[in-house]
């Protein structure tokens, strides 16, 4: 394994839990719904993900469990803004700290304790091919997962009959009620999957990337993946891009601080962040591509006129 | 006068309302029930019946207006009819079956189409997307636009499937919303005013659509308060007010606008009278040169080469369809947006182009925008705060000072507020109650008291009366020309030609971003206005094609 190699096989398990949470996100997004509380929704996944397996033993269990919780934990959400109406950033903000908090609740016995592994899923012939093997094809099921999702969401927002709904209700929910289209009933499963994806994304962390729980784990990849929607322009290829630069450059730094540089570690871990938002920003100025991707009614609250 | 009073029948049973003689055009057998029937239909927001006991018969082959004015209750009830609301109570007959219409896509699969008032159109996605979600299943494939460019062509509706409705005009939006209705063949159309955003030439157009599709036996439902046009299309007419039938008019035909508008309002209108315009015309006080802007957004519209005059004494207005410019010039007078160089924008004789809002105030302009709420005014604060919003920062010149060492004196500002509202009347305000808790009529009423109240020497003013009830639209117009015979230079921007007309000295219209020069409006009809609000005196663009008039703005 060269440099390269071992450099490439670190980033792609880095970006994967911004991807999955990134998207999720995106679909929830596309449907008008703002749901800040992806962080809080990423650690209980990662905490009930590795409290199932540790427990089971299984970490596929692990996987299931950290995408219901996730999805469980969006509930609340999902029923105060959506069926009562409450303002999305003052309930999404509650959801990021409940979230945590109720992370740190679960865990508490369970730090330090030693965790299960993801195994890699070696695909045959594929994964024995030189560098592109182990780069590509040897990696745990949440990797592929993120790709396969991404493609996924995409072939549904723009190939799809719901994907469509799911668009025009995002862009205009008083016209999408007019026409007769159920803006409630889309956006709270769009909720739920955005909980879901989020908390596949916290059960990579905690069984995969560092196969333990430490609270705060999450570390604000929640709040990077916010960022990733709305700088991508609420497209998943972009914010695949986004993720992987996010990974690179992240990796990068924690080569750069083995190699003992002379720059102080608190600025090389704030570099991912800005080289990211720098990059999206760049991205996102077209303002045109912009306001034609962005749903229109994010963040505003739907209540029908019966 | 075939005209039954049916005023007092509220809360009786469904007596269907008697045959009139307009009924005699369509297909159907003698003794077929009718299309549409709709009985005692009640329903109440609040404290308010939008709608009260409302019955009304539409019959196959018929075009059926419902009149009223805003807040009749029009939309009430056809919401109710496509399902979008439910009533209180009463009922609905298709074909003499009861029905219940518990959503759109419900009225959609009983035969019901509707054409909204407000786009219900979806603006970053295409033609076919908007029609597909229309459908009750299905996207935008191939097999979709195949049937969309049948439907165009049937009935003379040209559309590209492929194009963005942001990209398009507000007429060919409503070609999309009338294809989408028709795509599910419906036997009863709703259309919710639909000519009050077109060119009186695509309304032409519309009025054939609608008679070959009354011809084929269908029912059309038509919303308006533009009495020349309901008496040239159609066959019957329902009138609301107050959210009640005050009547049911047989032949349309043989009324007159003014009988018609009588029933709607109730009482006459008051017409406006003005003396004639100065016959030497003052000092220009607005001058506008070769005003260029950039569209503000991918939505927005380019201003290109804008020039005028408007003098002391006179009337000018700008008539376009919606979406051509007139936001932005609007914006643009009033210095929301700069001028990008020196010597395009003057105010009496003082160069204005780099100047923000309150130096033009200062300088001595007063600007009215479009919307009443969250533009003119913020609809949570006081009359008197929103007083204060537009005169804290103009000159000791015209008025009492509000804002010393940034400081609001506030006893000053509730003594203009109260004087407005007295001056003015304005009815159910005081200058503690916020804006909000105002009618239209009313709320427009105090802004532009609020503005008229600095005696201001030039005035912009953008949709003057747009969603005003009629009393208070004539009342305003009164002002507008009131203001001009006293020596200031007015200038209205406005979809309305029947408001151009009736106050206006000179026209100019608006396409597309370019302006026509102004002309007296004694030398102008509605069809060499139509004309020019299609296009015919643009220079970048050359005569009209029909397209789509946000182009320049995207890539």
């Amino acid at each position: 394994m060269n440099g390269l190699e071992a450099f490439l096989v670190t980033v792609i398990p880095a970006a994967t839990p911004l991807l999955l949470a990134a998207v999720g996100e995106l679909v929830v997004e596309r449907a008008g719904v703002l749901n800040l509380g992806v962080e809080g929704m990423m650690a209980t996944g990662a905490v009930c993900a590795f409290v199932v397996a540790h427990i089971s033993g299984n970490p596929w269990l692990g996987v299931l469990a950290g995408a219901l919780a996730g999805a469980l934990i969006s509930t609340p959400f999902a029923a105060l803004t959506q069926k009562l109406a409450a303002n999305q950033v003052a309930t999404g903000l509650a959801l990021a700290l409940f979230g945590l908090g109720v992370a740190g609740l679960i865990g508490e016995a369970y730090v330090g304790q030693p965790g299960v592994r993801l195994p890699a899923l070696n695909i045959p012939v594929l994964s024995a091919l030189p560098f592109l093997g182990p780069v590509l094809f040897s990696h745990d099921v949440l990797v592929y997962a993120s790709f396969v999702f991404t493609a996924l969401v995409s072939w549904f927002l723009f190939r799809t009959r719901a994907g469509l709904m799911l668009r025009a209700v995002g862009v205009n929910h008083d016209a999408a009620h007019a026409l007769g289209h159920p803006v409630v009933r889309i956006r709270v499963f769009a909720i739920l999957f955005g909980g879901a994806l989020a908390g596949l994304a916290g059960a990579h962390l905690s069984l995969a990337y560092t196969p333990q729980w430490v609270e705060n784990m999450t570390a604000g990849r929640g709040w990077i993946a916010l960022a990733l929607v709305v700088f991508a322009t609420w497209r998943p290829w972009r914010v695949l891009a986004g993720a992987y630069l996010f990974g690179t450059v992240w990796i990068l730094g924690l080569h750069l601080q083995a190699a003992g540089i002379g720059l102080p570690s608190q600025l090389l871990s704030a570099l991912p962040y800005l080289a990211t938002v720098v990059a999206l920003v760049i991205i996102s100025r077209n303002r045109v591509l912009t306001l034609t991707n962005t749903p229109a009614s994010l963040g505003k609250p739907f209540v029908p006129e019966r | 006068m075939a005209m039954a009073d049916a005023g007092g029948q509220d809360g009786g049973t469904a007596a269907a309302p008697h045959e009139g003689p307009g009924a005699q055009n369509g297909q159907s057998a003698p003794d077929a029930p009718p299309l549409l029937e709709v009985q005692d239909i009640t329903r109440r927001f609040g404290d308010i019946l939008a709608n009260d006991s409302v019955s009304l018969t539409l019959r196959r082959g018929e075009i059926h207006a419902l009149l009223g004015e805003n807040g009749a209750g029009k939309s009430t009830l056809v919401k109710i009819i496509y399902g979008v609301l439910r009533p209180d109570s009463g009922r609905i007959l298709i074909e003499g079956r009861p029905v219940r219409i518990a959503s759109p896509a419900e009225a959609r699969a009983l035969g019901i189409g509707m054409v909204f008032q407000h786009f219900s159109l979806f603006e970053p996605l295409s033609v076919a997307e908007n029609i597909a979600l229309a459908l009750p299943q299905g996207t935008a494939d191939a097999a979709l636009k195949e049937r969309i460019a049948t439907i165009s062509e049937t009935y003379g509706l040209p559309l590209d499937p492929d194009a963005i409705i942001a990209d398009l005009s507000v007429g060919e939006r409503q070609r999309v919303e009338i294809v989408r209705a028709l795509l599910s063949d419906p036997r009863i159309l709703i259309l919710d005013e639909p000519t009050s955003v077109l060119t009186p030439q695509e309304a032409r157009q519309l009025f054939a659509t609608l008679k070959t599709l009354a011809a084929e036996g269908r029912g059309i439902l038509y919303i308006s308060h533009r009495l020349e046009e309901v008496r040239e299309i159609c066959d019957a007419a329902t009138v609301l007010r107050h959210g009640r039938v005050v009547a049911e008019v047989a032949d349309p035909r043989r009324e007159t606008a003014a009988s018609l508008a009588r029933l709607m309002v109730g009482e006459d209108i008051h017409a406006v009278k003005a003396a004639p315009p100065p016959e030497e015309p003052g000092p220009p006080l607005l001058h506008v040169r070769d005003l260029t802007l950039p569209a503000d957004g991918p939505f927005g519209v380019a201003l290109y080469g804008v020039s005028l005059d408007v003098r002391a004494g006179e009337v000018v207005a700008i008539a376009g369809v919606a979406g051509n410019g007139q936001r932005e010039l609007f914006r643009a007078l009033s210095g929301e947006r700069l001028a990008q160089g020196h010597g395009v924008i003057h105010i009496e004789g003082r160069d204005v182009s780099l100047c923000g809002i309150n130096a033009r105030r200062r300088a001595g302009a007063a600007f009215v925008p479009e919307e009443r709420l969250g533009h003119a005014c913020v609809p949570e604060m006081s009359l008197t705060d929103n007083v204060v919003l537009t005169r804290h920062a103009a000159s000791e010149k015209t008025q009492e000072r509000l804002v010393r060492h940034g400081l609001i004196n506030m006893d000053a500002a509730r003594r203009i507020c109260a004087r407005i509202i007295g001056e003015h009347d304005v009815r159910g305000a005081a200058p503690e109650k916020p804006a909000r808790a105002l009618s239209g009529g009313n709320l427009q009423k105090f802004i532009m008291g609020r503005e008229l109240d600095r005696q201001p020497r030039v005035f912009v003013v953008n949709q003057p009366t747009w969603g005003v009830d009629a009393g208070a639209a004539a009342i305003i117009r009164q002002r507008l020309v009131d203001l001009a015979r006293a020596g200031a230079a007015v200038l209205v921007i406005s979809q309305d030609l029947d408001e151009i007309f009736e106050i206006a000295d000179r026209i100019a219209v608006i396409s597309r971003g370019e302006l026509s020069p102004a002309r007296p409006a004694a030398e102008l009809d509605r069809e060499a206005i139509g004309l020019l609000m299609a296009g015919a005196h643009e220079k970048r663009h050359g005569r009209a094609d029909n397209g789509t008039h946000a182009a320049e703005a995207r890539p």
